[in-house]
C-alpha cells in the first residue's frame, strides 16, 4: 500500500453463498481488488444484526461493506432483503452518530460475479477514501492491529 | 405491553451533557418485546453513545447492562453496583421504569432514553398499535371487544361520527374506522341490538384527572 494516500480499512461481511464463493473465484481468476479489504464469511446477510455494524465501526472499520446475494436468489429466501432493511437503518443511525452514511454499503452479487465484485470494493475503496479516516478509527485499536 | 421508541442520539447526547461514566440500563419485559430497550438495543445505542460522544470531543464511558425488569424491586437490586459505580443511568426502560431507578436511588440522575408512547400490541412484524388507553373504567364489553376511547379519534360512544370514508377514519385515513369494526363485530358475534343502548357520557374520574391511580389489594399485602 502507498504510504502517502489514505488507506482505508474496510470490513466485508460476505455471504458464504454469493460474495464470498465471488472473492474466491476472483482470486482463481487472477483478478486483484484493493487489500483494504477484510472478509468475514457470514452463512447469510440476514444473521447480521445492527450491533455488528456498530462494533465495526467502534473498532476502528473506516467502512463497512455487506454483500449478499441478488435479491430474489437468496439462499434463505428472503435473508438479504431482511440485511437491506437492517443496513438501511444502520445507516441513520450512523448519520445520527455524526458518521457518514457512505461508510456503510449493502451489495448483491452472485457467486459467478467475481470482476463486478472487484469493482465494487475498488468503488467502496475510494469511496471511503475520499470521505477520509473515521473520526472513532484513531482511538480504536482492535482493526488496526488486526490490519496491520 | 407498553410500546416505546427511542430518542434520537444527538438527544441523548445533550441529555447525558456533563456526565463522563454512564451506564445504559435496559429492561427485558415490554420494551424487549417491542424491540427499543432490550439487551439489543442497549448495545447498540450504548455503542452509538461511545462514537457519537467522541466525534463531539467528549467520550463518554458507557457501561452496559439489561435486568430483568425495570419496575420490580427484586430486579432492580440487581442492578445496584453498576448503578453506583457511574455517574448517571440511562435507563431504557418505560416511564414507570425510570420512575422507579430515580425513586431508589435518589443521589443518581436518572434519564429516560426512549420516549413511551403507549400500550399496544405487535399488529405485524415490525408494526405496533395502540389497544388501550387504560382509562380505568373499561367498556369493551358494549362494543364488542374493540375500544372506542382508544381507537376511535373522536372518542365517540354512541356511534360513529358520519365524516368515515369507506372504512377508513377520517382524521387517520390510514387507519380503519373505529365504529366499522365495532358494528362488524358485533354483527359477528349477533349482538348489534347492544348499540340501541345510550351510553351515558364517560365517568373521566378513573383516568388520569387525579392524579397518579393507585391500586391497594388488602389481600396481597403483607
Amino acid at each position: 500500500m502507498n504510504s502517502d494516500i489514505f488507506e482505508p480499512k474496510i470490513l466485508a461481511f460476505c455471504c458464504h453463498y454469493c460474495a464470498y464463493s465471488s472473492a474466491d473465484l476472483a482470486g482463481s481468476m487472477r483478478i486483484q481488488y484493493p487489500p483494504n479489504i477484510r472478509i468475514i464469511r457470514t452463512p447469510c446477510t440476514g444473521r447480521l444484526e445492527v450491533e455488528y455494524f456498530m462494533k465495526a465501526f467502534e473498532n476502528g472499520a473506516d467502512g463497512v461493506l455487506i454483500a449478499g446475494c441478488l435479491e430474489g436468489g437468496c439462499h434463505f429466501i428472503e435473508g438479504n432483503l431482511c440485511a437491506k432493511r437492517r443496513v438501511n437503518a444502520a445507516r441513520d443511525l450512523l448519520s445520527e452518530i455524526g458518521l457518514e452514511a457512505e461508510r456503510l454499503r449493502m451489495v448483491n452479487v452472485s457467486a459467478a460475479m467475481a470482476r463486478p465484485l472487484a469493482d465494487i470494493i475498488t468503488d467502496m475503496v475510494q469511496t471511503v477514501r475520499k470521505l477520509g479516516p473515521s473520526p472513532i478509527a484513531a482511538d480504536a485499536t482492535s482493526i488496526t492491529e488486526n490490519f496491520s | 405491553m407498553i410500546v416505546a421508541h427511542r430518542k434520537s442520539i444527538p438527544e441523548l447526547i445533550e441529555i447525558l451533557t456533563g456526565h463522563n461514566k454512564v451506564l445504559v440500563l435496559g429492561c427485558g419485559t415490554c420494551v424487549t418485546v417491542c424491540l427499543a430497550g432490550g439487551q439489543r438495543e442497549v448495545g447498540i445505542i450504548a455503542s452509538a453513545l461511545r462514537m457519537a460522544s467522541r466525534i463531539r470531543g467528549h467520550a463518554l464511558e458507557v457501561e452496559e447492562l439489561t435486568i430483568e425488569r425495570q419496575c420490580d424491586n427484586v430486579f432492580i437490586e440487581t442492578a445496584t453496583e453498576a448503578i453506583e459505580r457511574n455517574d448517571a443511568v440511562l435507563s431504557l426502560g418505560c416511564g414507570a421504569g425510570v420512575q422507579a431507578i430515580a425513586e431508589r436511588y435518589s443521589h443518581k440522575p436518572v434519564y429516560a432514553g426512549l420516549d413511551t408512547t403507549f400500550i399496544g400490541i405487535l399488529e405485524e412484524r415490525g408494526v405496533w398499535t395502540e389497544k388501550c388507553s387504560a382509562c380505568g373504567a373499561c367498556v369493551l364489553h358494549n362494543y364488542g371487544g374493540v375500544c372506542p376511547i382508544t381507537q376511535c379519534a373522536k372518542r365517540l360512544l354512541n356511534g360513529p361520527c358520519g365524516g368515515s370514508r369507506e372504512d377508513r377514519c377520517e382524521v387517520r385515513p390510514d387507519r380503519p374506522c373505529a365504529w366499522q369494526l365495532i358494528y362488524q363485530r358485533l354483527k359477528d358475534i349477533d349482538q348489534l341490538d347492544r348499540l340501541r343502548q345510550i351510553q351515558s357520557p364517560k365517568n373521566w374520574a378513573s383516568s388520569l384527572d387525579g392524579g397518579p391511580r393507585v391500586i391497594i389489594r388488602e389481600d396481597h399485602r403483607v
